[in-house]
């Protein structure tokens, strides 16, 4: 049970996937203009990253180590991965087609994030077992969700800011951004 | 040797496959059912995505048309035609009579008007009406840049003698050159109405005439000659009731300086 708090905390604050090690950046940067968004593409990511570790770990033990495959990690984990979000668009286009429209472009982005295919990555080098590896999936994406959502905040405070012109748009985003992963690095000694 | 070659193509194909199957089965369980008359009716719309109608673009005419929510004639940019035939797949009787078209009501062309001062600036009449109302003495007409021209998406309007014109053949009534022009000079107005008041100057009518020869003077003859009480004074212009005017031309007869002139279009109208 310790354990398990530990990757919780570990994957939510101390090591924050999108502010410490900077892995999903391209959601984070284009979902996080609105804090509703923010949510539901936060939701989606839990989804997929938590069945994507556990799906990802049972390919790993039952089928790419005991045929001695494990160089074909990276392909079969994108697979599993591709083949999860397509099935989280095809769900939300039936039941809620505003999320849908909302998250656009995004939802596949899901597929390519590398946040995804990096807590299954680090699942299988930590070398956890399944309900560690969920755990730590799910972790992860709140975690993710965390930093989109705070972010959405801060963007949407932007709106109504006096923005030297030069830095309107994105880069003003982007500074925002590490000023916010900096203020994440006041968690490093917690564990 | 071999087997480690089979051995990972049948790994990655077996996983390929199952979840092909997989989603092959989840898009078909959850399938979002479309009624697919929206995609006929989309076919049939122009496709200007004008936002005339009031909905966003012809995809949500149609959704909106297929739900019920509007009427088939509530697209003005297809005309009766369009009408008809949306009419023909909802199974719903259309109303094709009110076809309109946009005017512009002033005629102050450069022979008639007088000016303030050249204009060297943008040729954009919102941008000419900033600077002390535009360059006319009568801060009510039209400036000639042609804002409406740019704004038209079926190329209907012309400046002719320093005025806009709207060719009335061309125009489907999307309502975008209303909005543009900067005087507010331009109205939606029954194509089978043939008279108009070419003067929206608020001036009392000594200055309307010191301005320019062909405005209204606010003299009320024509409210006193019409027979069938569709034309009054709005403060010192004078203004037509189309749902009133049946077409018999006393006001343009009676106009001492020509404000009321007859659009003839009647050839080119549209009937049932």
């Amino acid at each position: 049970m310790k354990e398990l708090i530990v990757i919780i905390l570990g994957a939510v604050l101390v090591e924050n996937f999108v502010l410490v090690k900077f892995l999903g950046i391209c959601p984070f940067l284009g979902v996080s203009k609105k804090v509703s968004t923010a949510l539901g593409m936060g939701a989606a990511v839990v989804f997929v990253m938590s069945v994507a570790s556990a799906a990802t770990w049972l390919v790993q033990e039952l089928l790419l180590i005991p045929y001695e495959i494990e160089y074909l990690q990276t392909i079969t984990f994108i697979l599993v991965i591709a083949a999860l979000v397509q099935f989280v668009e095809i769900i939300l286009k039936k039941f809620s087609i505003s999320l849908y429209k909302a998250l656009g472009v995004y939802l596949p982005l899901i597929t390519t994030n590398c946040a995804v295919l990096g807590a299954a990555i680090i699942n299988v080098q930590r070398g956890y077992n399944l309900l560690e590896a969920t755990v730590y999936g799910a972790a992860a994406a709140a975690g993710f969700t965390l930093a989109i959502v705070l972010f959405a905040g801060v963007r949407e405070r932007l709106e109504y800011s006096d923005i030297p012109e030069s830095l309107k748009g994105f880069p003003i985003s982007l500074i925002s951004a590490a000023l916010v992963s900096i203020a994440f690095l006041g968690f490093q000694g917690l564990l | 040797m071999l087997s480690s070659i089979i051995i990972p193509i049948l790994v990655l194909s077996a996983l390929g496959l199952l979840f092909g199957a997989g989603l092959a089965y989840a898009s078909k369980k959850f399938e979002v059912k479309v009624d697919e008359r929206v995609a006929v009716v989309r076919d049939i719309l122009p496709g200007a995505n004008c936002g005339a109608c009031g909905h966003t673009g012809c995809d949500g005419f149609a959704e909106a048309l297929v739900e019920g929510k509007v009427l088939p004639n509530g697209c003005p940019v297809g005309g009766a035609d369009t009408a008809l035939m949306l009419g023909k797949i909802m199974g719903v009787e259309v109303d094709t009579s009110e076809v309109k078209a946009a005017r512009v009501h002033c005629n102050g062309r450069d022979s008639v008007s007088k000016y303030k001062f050249e204009y060297y600036g943008m040729e954009d009449c919102v941008a000419a009406s900033q600077l002390f109302a535009g360059r006319k003495y009568c801060t009510y007409g039209c400036l000639g840049l042609g804002s409406c021209v740019k704004a038209c998406p079926f190329d209907a309007i012309v400046i002719v003698n320093g005025i806009a014109r709207v060719i009335e053949d061309r125009c489907r009534s999307c309502g975008k050159c209303v909005a543009t022009c900067p005087k507010k000079l331009i109205e939606l107005v029954p194509r089978t109405k043939e008279y108009s008041v070419m003067c929206r100057s608020k001036d009392k009518g000594p200055i309307t005439k010191k301005n320019c020869d062909v405005g209204c003077i606010g003299c009320t003859k024509c409210t006193k000659a019409c027979q069938h009480d569709a034309i009054h004074m709005e403060g010192f212009v004078a203004k037509i009731d189309y749902d009133k005017c049946v077409n018999c031309g006393e006001c343009m007869n009676v106009c001492p300086t020509m404000a009321i002139r007859r659009l003839n279009y009647a050839n080119n109208v549209q009937t049932k």
